[in-house]
Protein backbone atom coordinates (compact mmCIF):
# COMPACT_ATOMS: atom_id res chain seq x y z
CA UNK A 1 0.00 0.00 0.00
CA UNK A 2 2.77 2.39 0.84
CA UNK A 3 3.27 4.88 -1.94
CA UNK A 4 0.18 3.82 -3.84
CA UNK A 5 -2.04 6.59 -2.57
CA UNK A 6 -1.34 10.20 -1.79
CA UNK A 7 -2.59 10.82 1.71
CA UNK A 8 -2.71 14.28 3.12
CA UNK A 9 -0.74 14.45 6.31
CA UNK A 10 -2.68 15.93 9.17
CA UNK A 11 -0.65 18.64 10.82
CA UNK A 12 -1.28 21.35 13.35
CA UNK A 13 -1.28 24.86 11.99
CA UNK A 14 -1.98 28.33 13.27
CA UNK A 15 -5.21 29.95 12.16
CA UNK A 16 -6.32 33.52 12.79
CA UNK A 17 -9.67 34.62 14.11
CA UNK A 18 -11.29 36.68 11.33
CA UNK A 19 -14.64 37.39 12.97
CA UNK A 20 -16.88 36.28 15.79
CA UNK A 21 -20.66 36.21 16.03
CA UNK A 22 -22.67 35.91 19.23
CA UNK A 23 -25.37 33.36 18.50
CA UNK A 24 -26.94 33.02 21.95
CA UNK A 25 -25.74 34.12 25.41
CA UNK A 26 -23.62 30.94 25.65
CA UNK A 27 -22.83 30.20 22.02
CA UNK A 28 -20.43 31.93 19.68
CA UNK A 29 -19.47 31.32 16.07
CA UNK A 30 -15.83 31.90 15.18
CA UNK A 31 -14.66 32.51 11.63
CA UNK A 32 -11.12 31.32 11.06
CA UNK A 33 -8.57 32.19 8.43
CA UNK A 34 -6.57 29.03 7.91
CA UNK A 35 -3.46 29.44 5.75
CA UNK A 36 -3.32 25.90 4.45
CA UNK A 37 -6.91 24.76 4.39
CA UNK A 38 -7.33 21.92 1.90
CA UNK A 39 -11.11 22.34 1.79
CA UNK A 40 -13.67 20.34 3.69
CA UNK A 41 -16.84 18.33 3.23
CA UNK A 42 -20.16 19.18 4.86
CA UNK A 43 -20.28 17.54 8.28
CA UNK A 44 -16.54 17.28 8.96
CA UNK A 45 -14.89 18.79 12.00
CA UNK A 46 -11.56 20.11 13.15
CA UNK A 47 -9.42 19.78 16.26
CA UNK A 48 -8.47 22.82 18.31
CA UNK A 49 -5.45 22.78 20.61
CA UNK A 50 -4.87 25.25 23.42
CA UNK A 51 -1.55 25.34 25.23
CA UNK A 52 -1.30 27.01 28.61
CA UNK A 53 1.75 28.97 29.72
CA UNK A 54 2.83 26.04 31.87
CA UNK A 55 2.71 23.72 28.88
CA UNK A 56 -0.61 22.06 29.73
CA UNK A 57 -2.36 21.11 26.50
CA UNK A 58 -6.09 20.68 25.91
CA UNK A 59 -7.55 19.47 22.62
CA UNK A 60 -11.20 19.60 21.54
CA UNK A 61 -13.11 18.76 18.38
CA UNK A 62 -15.53 21.23 16.82
CA UNK A 63 -17.82 20.68 13.88
CA UNK A 64 -17.30 22.96 10.93
CA UNK A 65 -20.47 25.02 10.64
CA UNK A 66 -19.95 26.28 7.08
CA UNK A 67 -20.27 24.67 3.67
CA UNK A 68 -17.32 23.65 1.51
CA UNK A 69 -15.95 26.75 -0.20
CA UNK A 70 -17.13 29.10 2.52
CA UNK A 71 -14.88 30.58 5.22
CA UNK A 72 -14.21 28.08 8.00
CA UNK A 73 -16.67 28.57 10.85
CA UNK A 74 -16.93 26.76 14.15
CA UNK A 75 -19.76 27.25 16.61
CA UNK A 76 -18.83 26.78 20.24
CA UNK A 77 -21.11 26.41 23.24
CA UNK A 78 -19.70 27.50 26.58
CA UNK A 79 -19.60 24.73 29.14
CA UNK A 80 -19.29 26.22 32.59
CA UNK A 81 -16.85 23.55 33.73
CA UNK A 82 -15.06 23.43 30.38
CA UNK A 83 -11.34 23.93 29.92
CA UNK A 84 -11.52 25.22 26.37
CA UNK A 85 -15.00 26.53 25.58
CA UNK A 86 -15.00 29.44 28.09
CA UNK A 87 -11.86 30.75 26.41
CA UNK A 88 -13.27 30.34 22.91
CA UNK A 89 -16.63 31.88 23.73
CA UNK A 90 -15.54 34.70 26.04
CA UNK A 91 -11.85 35.53 25.66
CA UNK A 92 -10.85 34.95 22.06
CA UNK A 93 -10.70 38.14 19.97
CA UNK A 94 -10.49 38.95 16.26
CA UNK A 95 -6.86 38.70 15.20
CA UNK A 96 -5.96 36.12 17.83
CA UNK A 97 -4.14 32.98 16.78
CA UNK A 98 -5.64 29.54 17.28
CA UNK A 99 -3.90 26.21 16.73
CA UNK A 100 -5.93 23.67 14.78
CA UNK A 101 -5.79 20.69 12.48
CA UNK A 102 -8.30 19.44 9.99
CA UNK A 103 -10.60 18.83 8.42
CA UNK A 104 -11.11 15.38 9.92
CA UNK A 105 -13.86 12.79 9.77
CA UNK A 106 -15.47 11.10 6.81
CA UNK A 107 -18.41 9.24 8.29
CA UNK A 108 -20.71 12.06 9.35
CA UNK A 109 -20.52 13.68 5.93
CA UNK A 110 -23.27 14.43 3.45
CA UNK A 111 -22.84 14.08 -0.28
CA UNK A 112 -25.58 14.78 -2.79
CA UNK A 113 -25.01 11.33 -4.29
CA UNK A 114 -26.01 9.66 -1.01
CA UNK A 115 -29.61 10.08 -2.14
CA UNK A 116 -32.88 9.82 -0.29
CA UNK A 117 -34.84 12.56 1.33
CA UNK A 118 -32.66 14.04 4.03
CA UNK A 119 -33.65 14.13 7.69
CA UNK A 120 -31.54 16.27 9.99
CA UNK A 121 -32.08 15.93 13.74
CA UNK A 122 -30.26 18.39 16.00
CA UNK A 123 -30.03 18.60 19.76
CA UNK A 124 -28.73 21.95 21.02
CA UNK A 125 -25.39 22.90 19.45
CA UNK A 126 -25.55 19.65 17.48
CA UNK A 127 -27.04 21.88 14.81
CA UNK A 128 -23.52 23.03 13.77
CA UNK A 129 -22.55 20.25 11.32
CA UNK A 130 -26.15 20.04 10.11
CA UNK A 131 -26.02 23.72 9.24
CA UNK A 132 -22.96 22.95 7.10
CA UNK A 133 -25.00 20.27 5.36
CA UNK A 134 -27.94 22.66 4.85
CA UNK A 135 -25.67 25.34 3.43
CA UNK A 136 -24.05 22.81 1.10
CA UNK A 137 -27.51 21.70 0.04
CA UNK A 138 -28.39 25.32 -0.76
CA UNK A 139 -25.12 26.16 -2.50
CA UNK A 140 -25.20 23.10 -4.69
CA UNK A 141 -28.80 23.71 -5.72
CA UNK A 142 -29.65 20.21 -4.58
CA UNK A 143 -33.22 19.08 -5.14
CA UNK A 144 -33.00 16.47 -2.36
CA UNK A 145 -35.93 17.21 -0.01
CA UNK A 146 -34.80 18.16 3.49
CA UNK A 147 -36.49 18.15 6.86
CA UNK A 148 -34.82 19.54 9.96
CA UNK A 149 -36.00 18.73 13.46
CA UNK A 150 -34.21 20.89 16.01
CA UNK A 151 -34.58 20.46 19.75
CA UNK A 152 -33.62 23.32 22.05
CA UNK A 153 -34.54 24.37 25.57
CA UNK A 154 -36.10 27.69 24.64
CA UNK A 155 -36.53 29.77 21.49
CA UNK A 156 -33.62 32.11 22.36
CA UNK A 157 -31.42 29.00 22.63
CA UNK A 158 -32.02 28.16 18.97
CA UNK A 159 -28.76 28.77 17.12
CA UNK A 160 -28.86 30.24 13.55
CA UNK A 161 -32.59 30.80 13.95
CA UNK A 162 -32.93 33.66 11.44
CA UNK A 163 -30.91 31.74 8.88
CA UNK A 164 -32.85 28.53 9.39
CA UNK A 165 -36.15 30.36 9.10
CA UNK A 166 -34.97 31.92 5.84
CA UNK A 167 -34.84 28.46 4.27
CA UNK A 168 -38.54 27.92 4.87
CA UNK A 169 -39.36 27.62 1.16
CA UNK A 170 -36.85 24.82 0.63
CA UNK A 171 -36.49 23.08 3.93
CA UNK A 172 -39.14 22.00 6.39
CA UNK A 173 -37.83 23.20 9.75
CA UNK A 174 -39.52 21.97 12.92
CA UNK A 175 -38.48 23.17 16.35
CA UNK A 176 -39.23 21.49 19.61
CA UNK A 177 -38.74 23.55 22.75
CA UNK A 178 -38.29 21.39 25.80
CA UNK A 179 -38.15 23.86 28.67
CA UNK A 180 -40.16 26.96 27.88
CA UNK A 181 -42.24 28.22 25.00
CA UNK A 182 -43.18 31.76 23.98
CA UNK A 183 -46.90 32.65 24.13
CA UNK A 184 -48.78 31.25 21.18
CA UNK A 185 -46.04 28.70 20.31
CA UNK A 186 -47.32 26.31 17.67
CA UNK A 187 -44.23 24.11 17.33
CA UNK A 188 -43.43 20.99 19.29
CA UNK A 189 -43.03 21.28 23.02
CA UNK A 190 -41.43 18.08 24.24
CA UNK A 191 -38.31 16.00 24.06
CA UNK A 192 -37.61 14.12 20.87
CA UNK A 193 -39.01 10.62 21.18
CA UNK A 194 -40.38 7.93 18.88
CA UNK A 195 -43.79 9.54 18.73
CA UNK A 196 -42.45 12.95 17.78
CA UNK A 197 -40.17 11.40 15.17
CA UNK A 198 -43.13 9.54 13.70
CA UNK A 199 -44.79 12.92 13.14
CA UNK A 200 -41.81 14.96 12.00
CA UNK A 201 -39.57 12.52 10.13
CA UNK A 202 -39.86 11.16 6.61
CA UNK A 203 -41.68 7.85 6.42
CA UNK A 204 -39.16 5.01 6.32
CA UNK A 205 -40.59 3.79 3.03
CA UNK A 206 -39.01 6.79 1.27
CA UNK A 207 -35.52 5.41 2.03
CA UNK A 208 -34.50 8.53 3.94
CA UNK A 209 -30.98 9.36 5.00
CA UNK A 210 -30.75 10.73 8.55
CA UNK A 211 -28.05 12.71 10.30
CA UNK A 212 -28.45 13.00 14.06
CA UNK A 213 -26.14 15.21 16.13
CA UNK A 214 -26.37 16.27 19.75
CA UNK A 215 -25.51 15.21 23.26
CA UNK A 216 -25.03 11.47 23.71
CA UNK A 217 -28.38 10.69 25.34
CA UNK A 218 -30.27 12.76 22.77
CA UNK A 219 -28.58 10.93 19.91
CA UNK A 220 -29.24 7.51 21.46
CA UNK A 221 -32.95 8.26 21.78
CA UNK A 222 -33.35 9.81 18.36
CA UNK A 223 -31.34 7.17 16.49
CA UNK A 224 -33.13 4.30 18.22
CA UNK A 225 -36.44 6.00 17.48
CA UNK A 226 -35.65 6.27 13.77
CA UNK A 227 -34.53 2.65 13.54
CA UNK A 228 -37.76 1.75 15.35
CA UNK A 229 -39.68 3.57 12.62
CA UNK A 230 -38.00 1.36 10.07
CA UNK A 231 -35.01 3.49 9.06
CA UNK A 232 -32.09 1.32 8.02
CA UNK A 233 -29.39 1.60 10.71
CA UNK A 234 -26.67 2.32 8.16
CA UNK A 235 -28.78 5.23 6.88
CA UNK A 236 -28.91 6.83 10.34
CA UNK A 237 -25.62 8.65 10.80
CA UNK A 238 -24.87 9.76 14.30
CA UNK A 239 -22.47 12.12 16.02
CA UNK A 240 -22.43 12.44 19.79
CA UNK A 241 -20.71 15.17 21.70
CA UNK A 242 -20.20 16.05 25.30
CA UNK A 243 -21.81 19.12 26.64
CA UNK A 244 -24.61 20.24 28.79
CA UNK A 245 -27.39 18.35 27.10
CA UNK A 246 -29.05 21.64 26.22
CA UNK A 247 -31.75 20.07 24.11
CA UNK B 1 -19.82 8.20 32.77
CA UNK B 2 -20.59 10.31 29.73
CA UNK B 3 -19.38 8.71 26.54
CA UNK B 4 -18.82 10.05 23.06
CA UNK B 5 -18.49 8.25 19.76
CA UNK B 6 -15.72 7.53 17.30
CA UNK B 7 -16.23 10.81 15.46
CA UNK B 8 -14.49 12.40 18.43
CA UNK B 9 -11.22 10.61 17.72
CA UNK B 10 -11.12 11.29 13.98
CA UNK B 11 -8.12 13.57 14.41
CA UNK B 12 -5.97 11.26 16.48
CA UNK B 13 -6.80 8.29 14.25
CA UNK B 14 -5.92 10.29 11.16
CA UNK B 15 -2.65 11.24 12.81
CA UNK B 16 -1.83 7.60 13.62
CA UNK B 17 -3.08 5.86 10.49
CA UNK B 18 -2.35 8.68 8.04
CA UNK B 19 -5.89 8.64 6.63
CA UNK B 20 -9.51 9.18 7.48
CA UNK B 21 -10.64 6.28 9.69
CA UNK B 22 -14.11 7.06 11.06
CA UNK B 23 -15.92 5.52 8.08
CA UNK B 24 -13.84 2.33 8.32
CA UNK B 25 -15.94 -0.54 9.63
CA UNK B 26 -14.65 -2.64 12.50
CA UNK B 27 -15.80 -6.08 13.52
CA UNK B 28 -15.83 -6.76 17.23
CA UNK B 29 -13.67 -9.72 18.19
CA UNK B 30 -16.06 -10.64 21.00
CA UNK B 31 -19.55 -10.49 19.48
CA UNK B 32 -18.96 -10.00 15.76
CA UNK B 33 -20.92 -6.74 15.60
CA UNK B 34 -19.75 -4.68 12.64
CA UNK B 35 -20.10 -0.91 12.51
CA UNK B 36 -18.15 2.16 11.48
CA UNK B 37 -15.41 3.40 13.82
CA UNK B 38 -17.63 6.49 14.17
CA UNK B 39 -20.20 4.35 15.95
CA UNK B 40 -17.89 2.94 18.64
CA UNK B 41 -18.30 4.07 22.24
CA UNK B 42 -15.51 6.41 23.31
CA UNK B 43 -14.53 7.04 26.91
CA UNK B 44 -12.93 10.45 26.67
CA UNK B 45 -11.74 11.11 30.19
CA UNK B 46 -9.56 8.11 30.87
CA UNK B 47 -5.80 8.12 30.56
CA UNK B 48 -5.55 7.53 26.83
CA UNK B 49 -8.48 6.80 24.57
CA UNK B 50 -10.65 3.70 24.85
CA UNK B 51 -13.10 2.54 22.18
CA UNK B 52 -15.68 -0.12 23.02
CA UNK B 53 -18.21 -2.08 20.98
CA UNK B 54 -21.64 -0.43 20.94
CA UNK B 55 -23.31 -3.85 20.96
CA UNK B 56 -21.45 -5.77 23.68
CA UNK B 57 -19.14 -3.15 25.26
CA UNK B 58 -16.05 -5.26 24.66
CA UNK B 59 -12.77 -3.39 24.37
CA UNK B 60 -11.93 -2.70 20.72
CA UNK B 61 -9.11 -0.22 20.78
CA UNK B 62 -6.83 1.47 23.30
CA UNK B 63 -4.65 4.40 22.31
CA UNK B 64 -2.10 5.87 24.68
CA UNK B 65 0.68 8.33 24.10
CA UNK B 66 3.85 8.00 26.06
CA UNK B 67 6.64 10.51 25.63
CA UNK B 68 5.35 11.47 22.19
CA UNK B 69 4.97 7.90 20.93
CA UNK B 70 1.53 6.43 20.31
CA UNK B 71 0.80 2.93 21.56
CA UNK B 72 -2.16 1.47 19.68
CA UNK B 73 -3.78 -1.75 20.90
CA UNK B 74 -6.26 -3.16 18.40
CA UNK B 75 -6.51 -6.70 19.71
CA UNK B 76 -10.27 -6.46 20.36
CA UNK B 77 -10.90 -5.95 16.66
CA UNK B 78 -11.41 -9.02 14.49
CA UNK B 79 -11.43 -7.16 11.17
CA UNK B 80 -11.26 -3.66 9.72
CA UNK B 81 -12.59 -2.73 6.31
CA UNK B 82 -12.22 0.57 4.55
CA UNK B 83 -15.23 1.85 2.56
CA UNK B 84 -12.82 2.26 -0.36
CA UNK B 85 -11.91 -1.47 -0.33
CA UNK B 86 -13.66 -3.46 -2.98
Amino acid sequence: MEGTAVQRRLTWQVATVAATTRETPTVRTIELTVPEWPGHRAGQHLDVRLTAEDGYVAEREYSIASAPGEPVLITVERLDDGEVSPYLTEELRVGDALELRGPVGGYFVWEEADGGPLLLVAGGSGIAPLRAIIRQHQRSGSDTPVRLLYSARTLPDVIYRAELDSYADDIAVSYTLTRARPPGWTGYARRVDAELLAEAAWPAGQQPLAFVCGPTSFVETAAAGLVGLGYRPERVKTERFGGTGGT
Amino acid sequence: MQTLDGNAIAGVLHEIFGKEMTAVTVTCGSCGFTAPVANTVIYPHLPGTVARCRNCAALLMVITRIRGVYCVDLQGIAAMKSPMDT
